[in-house]
């Protein structure tokens, strides 16, 4: 769609295409005869047939559709951004986060704190990181600046805890390494598009 | 002075000085031509070639090309895109991606660049070759993966630093494809070249720096390469507060920042994380670039403390403080000595004081004429008394600054033999002479320089009394003319052959000696060498340090400086021995000694006040504090606090006086009464530097005319100088006062130093007999310095090593081994 037809703003001259509808009853005999086909038509029983259908499915052919929340969750669309994820490398198994600091810096709410350090195999260790989700907006920048997808959103939007400290640390956040296996990826803010590799250039490498 | 010329940079007008390269003129003129080796106050490298310009048709570097009058210079046209562009692929080529880790953070002038010119695609490769990262020494961390060996780094450990302690060695890379350089851009092809064979290495073929470790190799890296070792991955650059200030720790005074976050996650406090400064325009040294984390750490305000100081303040008798505080501080002080007669005492700042009065009787002015970054464009330079490797490392940038970029030649007066002073240029004759001679080493600089029609007939007599015809006997090779009869072997006839055979030959001329010159331990033929250094000479400096202040013929000395400054057409900076001791000497009327109830600021006393955190009452140390310092260069600076502060400081115990003003820095107008001072709100000083690299900090002082009086020379009397074994008042490089001590990346240690054969001589640990006092100190070997002298440092203020020296900086000891 293109911007011009946003940019239109002659209200009034569209081509509106009308609802088709019965004329509108004009005097009381016209009305009442309206009441009369209305009620009588059988439409009634069509309704009761498809409400008693419905409970026969659940009961009976286990067709519930009510879902028994907190024991049961509506699967979410990966673009809901709710209490963060840190990923591991599936490979390794080591924490994704490479302390650069990014969300750090972008975070608008400020509530991002890391502390890095060098460590003894000379790369850049996060010695410590919090996020303090009594000031979080879940705006999502964190996860689309992570360079590395280490910070992510997490389907956990249930925010209440007996202590905001329960879900702000790193450990809280990070994929348990025995559940590294059912680590999803993420498909939603600042994850990669489906088409990127068509949209690089190539470098090229001498070997 | 050279004259202005005007020429055209992209069509603009610009006027410079002639002799000026034109990127610099661009900078000043606020025309951008990208350059990535180029360093302003040192000398052009050509490592990047980036600054590739067409001035008048021709293709030249900006950064070596020096403008002429009506050049037109064309900053880009698309060959010269087109090679920039090459140039900074091959600068891409295997870079690694770790961006996001490194501790450039952004403020990198490779991705700068990179972007600036728009490199969005690679054409080039080559194999990588396996780099490692390494310490350098207990400062400096090198990781040559991410190094472009731009030579920045190179340069200005040359240049400026005058240490040489880097250069360029082998990468041990792949040689580029042969095919490359008829498909790429010539300079693209010829800076790759160079790139792909070297790597930056310490210039002594170890893997460790032997160099003072001011760490301005870091502050000139373009990238992420050079990284001190406290900082490698601490934090990025952007979370830091720049907080502008001036240095504590010595009378250079160098404008830097103090960059500041909070410590960790579980500690919001303050923390400084790092120094920086303007590379381009002002160079620091070890002590200024690490030792900065001297902060006093209050736990809060201590009434039960403050008002005995209050008390102790009243009744104190003297005030015994140093040179390491404010201008308003030490009005502060002046005005409680008004009020209540209080006597104050600092050792550093009235030898100096003492030495500017007599200076100013002499020369009828209160200041002395120059400053430093006058003297750097002169190109010879002579340094009196002045230990430069340790005193101040500005002077000596200077000095080595005039070796290395003007071409220039030096002369340094010193006791203490260093070697690295000989090695910082061609031209430099050091006199290592006995100490009490500096009077002798002026009177020859006055014998060498002095207009003659401008001195005193006497004085004119007693420099002439020195020199003497001596006739010596030279051997000289001349060449022969020998004629032989020579017989042909087989015809028999005889020719006669004429050959030049060079033969030796004694002489005898007349030459002039000069007794001055060797009498400071100047060579025989001193005359003919000094001639050579004079040729092509235009500008000449002298650097007059603190030996002369703490001098017993002081009087004598300054006299001799103001006729020097006066007879000779020579510049003359003076080093002030402390932080502010120009300040001090200035503001307040001090006095010799102390007595009766005494109050310590940062000092000993009775009662202290003390910003190092073990006194009766906490202070702010230098980076909580705001105020003004005076440095050397006759400039009172602001400084501000970088660092939170919760006890008291001074004003409040002028409040409790009843003379203090609402805030600290109330006080900075009202030094306006004093000598050169003016009436400046401490908010409208500027601390900073323009593009042109002019310097916009606080206020020159102002040098004001007094009345000056006949100068009255002495003879000097070889008599007072000193024999056998000799202590000197002097600081190891890194170490000013107890706050570049307090400060945990200066390592340099409180001991006896010694040259490596007294060091060897000498043992572990020795005992030094003062006269007055006995103390043991543990000996440390210092290969910065020659013979056998022994160097007692003065930087830890318990110790008190003012009293012992008096009012020398010289003094017979005895050591005996422990």
């Amino acid at each position: 769609m293109s911007l011009e037809e946003f940019k239109n703003r002659n209200v009034g001259q569209q081509t509106y295409k009308m609802v088709q509808s019965d004329p509108t009853p004009k005097t009381g005999k016209e009305q009442f005869e309206q009441v009369v086909r209305r009620a009588f038509k059988g439409e009634l029983f069509v309704g009761l047939y498809v409400t008693l259908r419905e409970m026969i499915n659940a009961l009976f052919r286990g067709e519930m559709h009510t879902i028994k929340y907190p024991f049961e969750k509506l699967p979410i669309s990966p673009r809901y951004r709710a209490i963060h994820d840190m990923l591991r490398l599936l490979e390794s198994g080591h924490y994704r986060c490479i302390g650069c600091g990014l969300c750090e810096k972008i975070c608008i709410s400020n509530c991002i704190k890391m502390d890095t350090r060098y460590d003894e195999n000379q790369r850049k260790e996060v010695s410590e990181y919090t996020i303090n989700f009594g000031r979080c907006i879940f705006c999502g920048y964190c996860a689309e600046v992570c360079p590395e997808l280490a910070i992510v959103h997490g389907a956990r939007y249930e925010t209440a805890s007996e202590q905001r400290a329960s879900f702000s640390l790193f450990e809280d956040m990070l994929t348990p390494i025995d559940a590294l296996k059912l680590q999803q990826e993420y498909d939603g803010f600042g994850a990669i598009s489906p088409n990127a590799d068509q949209n690089i250039k190539k470098t090229p490498l001498a070997y | 002075m050279s004259n202005d010329i005007t020429m055209k940079i992209d069509g603009i007008e610009c006027v410079a000085a002639e002799g000026e390269y034109i990127l610099n003129v661009a900078r000043a003129n606020n025309i951008f031509i990208p350059a990535i080796c180029y360093l302003t106050r040192c000398s052009p490298t050509l490592a990047c070639r980036i600054c590739l310009v067409e001035a008048d048709g021709k293709r030249v570097y900006s950064c070596n090309t020096k403008v002429k009058e009506g050049m037109e210079v064309t900053v880009t046209n698309q060959e010269i895109l087109e090679e920039r562009r090459a140039i900074m692929e091959v600068y891409d080529v295997n870079h690694p991606l770790q961006c996001g880790v490194c501790d450039q953070s952004g403020e990198c002038e490779l991705q700068n660049y990179t972007l600036e010119i728009g490199v969005d695609s690679q054409t080039y490769s080559i194999p990588d070759t396996k780099r490692e990262a390494a310490n350098w020494s207990s400062v400096l961390h090198y990781d040559p993966g991410l190094c472009i060996v731009c030579e920045r780094c190179v340069t200005v450990c040359k240049d400026m630093i005058g240490d040489s302690a880097l250069k360029t060695g082998p990468r041990g890379g792949e040689g580029i494809n042969k095919d490359a350089k008829d498909t790429m851009p010539k300079d693209a092809y010829a800076m790759w070249n160079k790139l792909q064979k070297s790597v930056i290495v310490p210039s002594n073929g170890t893997g460790e720096t032997n160099c003072s470790d001011c760490g301005e190799c870091i502050a000139v890296c373009p990238v992420g390469a050079l990284v001190s070792r406290d900082f490698v991955y601490q934090s990025n650059a952007w979370e830091l507060k720049r907080v502008p200030a001036t240095c504590a720790h010595c009378s250079s005074g160098c404008q830097i920042y103090y960059e500041t976050k909070h410590t960790s996650i579980g500690d919001t406090s303050e923390k400084i994380y790092r120094v920086t400064n303007e590379w381009n325009y002002v160079s620091l040294c070890g002590a200024g670039r690490f030792g900065y984390d001297f902060e006093n750490r209050a736990e809060g305000k201590n009434k039960e403390a403050f008002d005995k100081a209050v008390e102790a303040l009243q009744k104190a008798d003297s005030i015994r403080f140093n040179s390491v505080i404010t201008n308003e501080e030490a009005l502060m002080l002046q005005t409680l000595k008004e009020k209540f007669g209080t006597k104050l005492v600092n050792p550093d700042a009235f030898a100096f004081q003492k030495f500017l009065k007599a200076y100013s009787r002499s020369s009828g002015k209160t200041l002395y004429g120059s400053d430093f970054k006058e003297i750097m464009k002169s190109d010879f330079v002579i340094s009196v008394g002045c230990a430069l490797h340790n005193d101040n490392p500005n002077a000596r940038y200077a000095f080595n600054n005039i070796q290395k970029m003007n071409k220039g030649a030096g002369l340094y007066f010193h006791p203490v033999a260093d070697p690295l002073i000989a090695s910082l240029g061609k031209s430099v004759e050091c006199f290592t002479h006995k100490p009490g001679l500096e009077e002798a080493a002026l009177y020859l600089v006055l014998d060498l320089f002095a207009k003659r029609e401008r001195l005193p007939q006497d004085t004119i007599d007693y420099l002439d009394s020195f020199h003497s015809k001596i006739t010596k006997t030279v051997q000289e090779k001349v060449m022969e003319d020998v004629t032989e009869t020579v017989t042909d072997a087989k015809t028999g006839e005889s020719k006669e052959v004429t050959k030049k055979v060079p033969k030796t030959i004694e002489k005898e001329i007349v030459v002039d000696e000069n007794r001055l010159a060797l009498l400071l331990g100047g060579k025989g033929d001193f005359a003919e060498t000094f001639q050579d250094m004079m040729k092509k000479k235009e500008r000449f400096s002298l650097i007059i340090g603190e030996d002369l202040y703490f001098h017993t013929k002081a009087e004598n000395l300054a006299a001799l400086v103001a006729l020097i400054e006066s007879s000779c057409d020579i510049e003359i900076v003076m080093v002030p021995p402390k932080t502010n001791s120009l300040g001090v000497a200035l503001i307040c009327d001090l006095d010799e000694s102390a007595e009766g109830y005494c109050v310590g600021y940062n000092e000993k006393g009775d009662f202290r006040l003390s910003a190092l955190g073990d006194g009766d009452l906490d202070m702010p140390a230098m980076n909580q504090q705001e105020g003004t310092l005076t440095n050397m260069n006759k400039r009172v600076l602001p400084t501000n606090a970088a660092l939170e502060y919760n006890g008291y400081e001074l004003n409040d115990m002028m409040v409790a006086l009843e003379i203090g003003k609402h805030l600290t820095i109330d006080w900075t107008p009202m030094l306006a009464g004093k000598r050169g001072f003016k009436k400046a709100n401490f908010d409208e000083l500027p601390n900073g530097y323009t593009n042109s690299g002019v310097e916009n900090r606080g206020y020159a002082l102002e040098n004001i005319s007094t009345h000056a009086e006949a100068i009255q020379l002495q003879k000097f009397d070889e008599s007072i100088a000193l024999e056998g074994e000799i202590a000197y008042r002097c600081n190891p490089q890194r170490q000013f006062n107890d706050f570049s001590d307090k400060a945990h990346q200066i390592f340099e240690e409180y001991g006896l130093y010694a040259s490596t054969a007294k060091a060897e001589s000498l043992g572990g640990k020795v005992e030094v007999d003062f006269g007055s006092s006995k103390m043991i100190f543990e000996v440390i070997s210092d290969d910065s310095i020659e013979g056998e002298i022994v160097r007692v440092p003065d930087f830890k203020s318990e110790k008190d090593i003012y009293t012992l020296f008096g009012e020398d900086r010289y003094k017979n000891v005895i050591i005996r081994k422990v």
